[in-house]
């Protein structure tokens, strides 16, 4: 146990992130970071701390507050060759860059031929107190563009995996981390290596977290863990066993996966903290009825923010996200449909 | 006014309480913080004050009882005040439902009127007054009934435009915010359209159903209304869900015959499988008239009738189960509630006693070493199951009395030895029979019980297999039970149940008539036995034959 600790470190989520940009700087002269703040000061979540000191100004890039123009100095740079990464301090901010990704990045390749190359990443989501410009969930903005890929890790292992399969892939890749994650001692973990590394880090598919026959939840992000805490709630407390699916890559989906799920347990239970109208759970209801209806035991449901703007009080935020205590009424009601 | 008394939360990462003791009993006057209940936690144990004075007037959650933090444990109030006012809002199923408040979802052609949340803190209302009546048309919006509560009075609009069907809450009532006090639809539409029996609260005193689990409870027929006009609920119990058509379209089922588990008696995925599993589908396909499982003397009782649930319908009355807030529901399985009616209806009909003897297995165990090679060779396995089989075979012939049925007018004795073995299951019990097993040898007894005993984990019996015991078997010896007091499968007149068998110290006299202590391989059997029909003496001699015979087991019978 001491022999293996001493090499291979647990790591934060963030650290996680961190090692990941490192590994991605020292192994490929091309890739570059650029953001705000991340040079000098460090990231604003001291993500990139210590990386422009080690790598230099020319590949770690601070940059005005102009996310536009960043997200377009980033498809430049990987139409010139270059690998950019590309932090946003908060990924609500992303909707700045919005028309370089969609209309542009998006595109390119269907287009010209030409690959944009680059990987957006950054903290999204709330629970922390951040307020409604802090806070949001913006993956639906990002899953709905056809041409770019997004990717969601929940774990330390996948946020070190699914960054660097994010920089392997040659499409445009977001990696919304979240921010209530960054730090969570409970995700401590050792960093994945060989097989074990080159099973996670790949874009598209999704993985059970726990199993359980009564119904799937279906969940990605922070959730996950909200999920798996109420799985065991619901095991301790009422006999209930269910399964958790961590969904990992929003876009594309892992379809497949999903239909597992209905086949093998035939009441899905869709999780998000983004909020409800055209959220992701609307997406994953229509690929279950499309895959799987005929496997169906109950209809499915989903537990969602409500349609309002995250609020900024703690009681408030509260109300706002599922808890643990949300997700497993509504799974138990569901079991007993 | 009455105040909820509720678990409350001791440390953020606390659940759940244990109430460890009352304090205060029904009827007391408390006064504001002082203690009324003890609790233990994960974390602390403490005595919880009350948060208001008053009178206790109920007590939810007994000592001893583990409930999740927030449940409501007891209620507060004035002297003399009801202490059904402020009953949890989740309460309804077990009760006979006084108002159909809970049952009509709003998606049906009526919809329900709520007393609404007047100010973030106010937790009831009081109706002053109504202001339509039932048939008076109303318009969106416009004021049907005033209201007053701890804030403010005010004048409740209508959620919809329609006829003022129904008013469940009348004047001067108090009503918890969220509580239906009204319905609106359609002049045409029905608004009795929703009461329907809470599956707990049956009381009908229909006649037991005795026969095989196909006649227990077909779905509570819902007439020939059309789709259109039929609640959510109604809907759930004659429409199912994609999988459970599917199994039944393959199956060649009719769900109808289902008794449901589900929300509203819906027919889940797991219900259907029960179903075919228990055989009651090929039966159904068949016979469906008539129980397969019911031969002439049977048929001497009551013929089943169809119950409007599950629920077991012997004249006796359930206790109403009063649902916390936190508490939970799970509907029985299938399996579960056959298995309910059953021993309860056991219990109703035959006078129960037990006898218990002790064996010594050792020359069985001796045999079963020096014969298990042998009979692994022939592909079977011996096991003390086999010989216990065979013993009780033997004394069955001998005593044909223990053999037989009771119609509660006529003893019938049967011609065949069918000897039911139970079998303990993932999602329950099931028996499955060795028919005339009186004709079998040894071996043929070892193969037969291990086949039933696969198939029956292996949901692989055929419905014919699980039928027409005369006699059972039950061996809970194998969780460790040193004996137990077994009910009888009706309508046969006695079970034997088998201990554990272990190693005992016994006092036993040597040739030169000391006594010495020595070990012995020992183990429990129980005789239940239905006095109505057979006596002490003759079920102790029954138990005397079996204990011979396995003493001294006969060598050429392997």
């Amino acid at each position: 146990m001491i022999h293996s600790m001493s090499h291979r470190a647990e790591h934060t989520y963030l650290e996680a992130i961190r090692a990941a940009l490192d590994h991605a700087l020292t192994q490929d002269e091309r890739v570059l970071l650029i953001g705000e703040d991340i040079g000098a000061y460090g990231g604003a979540f001291k993500l990139t701390d210590g990386m422009l000191e080690r790598y230099g100004a020319e590949r770690v890039i601070d940059t005005p507050i102009a996310e536009g123009g960043i997200i377009g100095a980033a498809i430049g740079l990987s139409l010139m060759g270059r690998r950019p990464i590309v932090e946003m301090q908060f990924m609500d901010f992303i909707s700045c860059g919005f028309n370089q990704l969609t209309n542009f990045a998006a595109k390119c390749h269907y287009r010209w031929g030409a690959p944009i190359s680059i990987v957006v990443r950054g903290p999204g989501g709330g629970l922390v107190g951040g307020g409604p410009f802090h806070s949001q969930s913006v993956e639906v903005y990002l899953t709905k563009t056809a041409g770019l890929k997004v990717v969601a890790p929940a774990t330390t292992q996948d946020a070190y995996a699914l960054t660097l399969a994010a920089l392997d892939d040659p499409d445009p890749v977001i990696v919304i981390e979240h921010k209530s994650l960054y730090r969570a001692p409970q995700l401590r973990d050792v960093l994945p290596e060989g097989d074990e590394l080159a099973k996670l880090s790949k874009l598209g598919e999704a993985m059970i977290r726990r199993e359980g026959d009564a119904l799937t939840l279906i969940t990605y992000g922070a959730m996950v863990h909200r999920c798996l805490e109420a799985a065991e709630l619901l095991s301790q407390a009422h006999q209930v066993e269910v399964s958790v699916l961590d969904l990992r890559t929003l876009s594309p989906l892992d379809e497949r996966a999903i239909e597992r799920a209905a086949r093998q347990t035939h009441k899905l239970l869709i999780v998000h903290e983004d909020t409800r109208s055209s959220g992701l759970a609307g997406e994953l209801c229509a690929v279950i009825n499309e895959r799987a209806f005929e496997w169906l035991d109950a209809p499915v449901r989903r537990l969602t923010a409500p349609n309002t703007p995250v609020p900024y009080h703690a009681q408030l935020e509260a109300a706002f996200a599922p808890q643990v205590e949300d997700i497993a009424r509504e799974a138990l009601s569901l079991a007993t449909y | 006014m009455a105040f909820n008394v509720i678990m409350p939360q001791m440390g953020e990462s606390v659940a759940e309480g244990t109430i460890v003791r009352w304090l205060k009993k029904v009827g007391d006057v408390v006064e504001r913080d002082e203690p009324i209940f003890e609790i233990t936690t994960d974390k602390v144990d403490a005595e919880i004050p009350a948060p208001e004075a008053g009178v206790l007037l109920e007590i939810l959650a007994g000592e001893g009882e583990t409930v999740l933090v927030g449940a409501v444990v007891a209620v507060l109030g004035a002297a003399g005040e009801s202490a059904s006012a402020p009953a949890p809002a989740t309460s309804a199923p077990a009760e006979p439902a006084p108002a159909v408040a809970t049952a009509t979802p709003a998606a049906g052609p009526a919809f329900d009127v709520i007393m609404p949340q007047m100010g973030e803190s106010v937790a009831e209302g009081t109706i002053v007054r109504w202001l339509k009546k039932v048939g008076d048309s109303v318009d969106r919006d416009e004021p049907i009934f005033e209201i007053t509560t701890d804030k403010v009075d005010a004048e409740i609009p209508s959620p919809e435009a329609g006829t003022l069907l129904e008013i469940l809450t009348g004047e001067g009532e108090t009503v918890l915010v969220g509580a239906v006090v009204a319905r609106i639809g359609a002049p045409g539409a029905v608004a009795s359209a929703a009461p329907v029996a809470a599956p707990v609260a049956n009381q009908a005193p229909a006649p037991a159903s005795v026969s095989a689990p196909v006649a227990s409870a077909p779905v509570a027929p819902v007439g020939d209304k059309p789709r259109s006009e039929m609640s959510a609920a109604e809907l759930r119990r004659v429409r199912s869900t994609p999988v459970v058509r599917k199994i039944a379209a393959e199956h060649n089922i009719n769900i109808a015959l289902i008794s449901g588990t589900g929300l509203d008696g819906r027919v889940t995925k797991r219900d259907i499988e029960a179903y075919i599993a228990s055989g009651a589908a090929a039966q159904a396909a068949q016979a469906p008239a008539v129980p397969a499982s019911a031969p002439a003397p049977a048929s001497a009782r009551p013929a089943s009738a169809p119950a409007t649930s599950g629920a077991v319908a012997l004249g006796v009355p359930m206790v109403p189960v009063r649902m916390g807030e936190r508490d939970s529901m799970e509907p029985m399985s299938k399996m579960r509630r056959t298995i309910s009616d059953r021993m309860v209806e056991s219990k109703q009909y035959s006078a129960h006693v037990h006898t218990c003897f002790e064996v010594d297995y050792g020359k069985v165990n001796q045999l079963r070493k020096s014969f298990k090679g042998t009979y692994a060779e022939r592909g079977a396995k011996l096991t003390f199951t086999t010989f216990l089989a065979a013993a009780t075979v033997k004394a069955l012939r001998a005593f044909p009395i223990v053999n037989a049925a009771h119609d509660g007018e006529n003893v019938i004795y049967r011609g065949d030895i069918n000897l039911g073995i139970a079998v303990a299951v993932d999602w329950g019990l099931l028996v499955p029979v060795i028919h005339n097993a009186d004709d079998l040898s040894m071996l043929g007894l070892s193969k037969s019980i291990a086949d039933l005993g696969e198939r029956a984990r292996t949901k692989k019996l055929k419905p014919d297999e699980v039928q027409n015991l005369t006699f059972s078997i039950t061996n809970p010896g194998i969780f460790g039970s040193q004996w137990g007091t077994p009910i009888i499968p009706q309508p046969s007149v006695a079970i034997l149940g088998v201990g554990t068998i272990e190693k005992r110290v016994k006092v036993v006299t040597l040739p030169d008539g000391s006594d010495t202590f020595t070990v012995k391989l020992c183990g429990y059997l129980t005789l239940g036995f239905d006095h109505r029909v057979i006596d002490g003496a003759v079920a102790d001699q029954f138990m005397s034959h079996i204990k011979h015979t396995l003493e001294t087991f006969d060598e050429s019978a392997l």
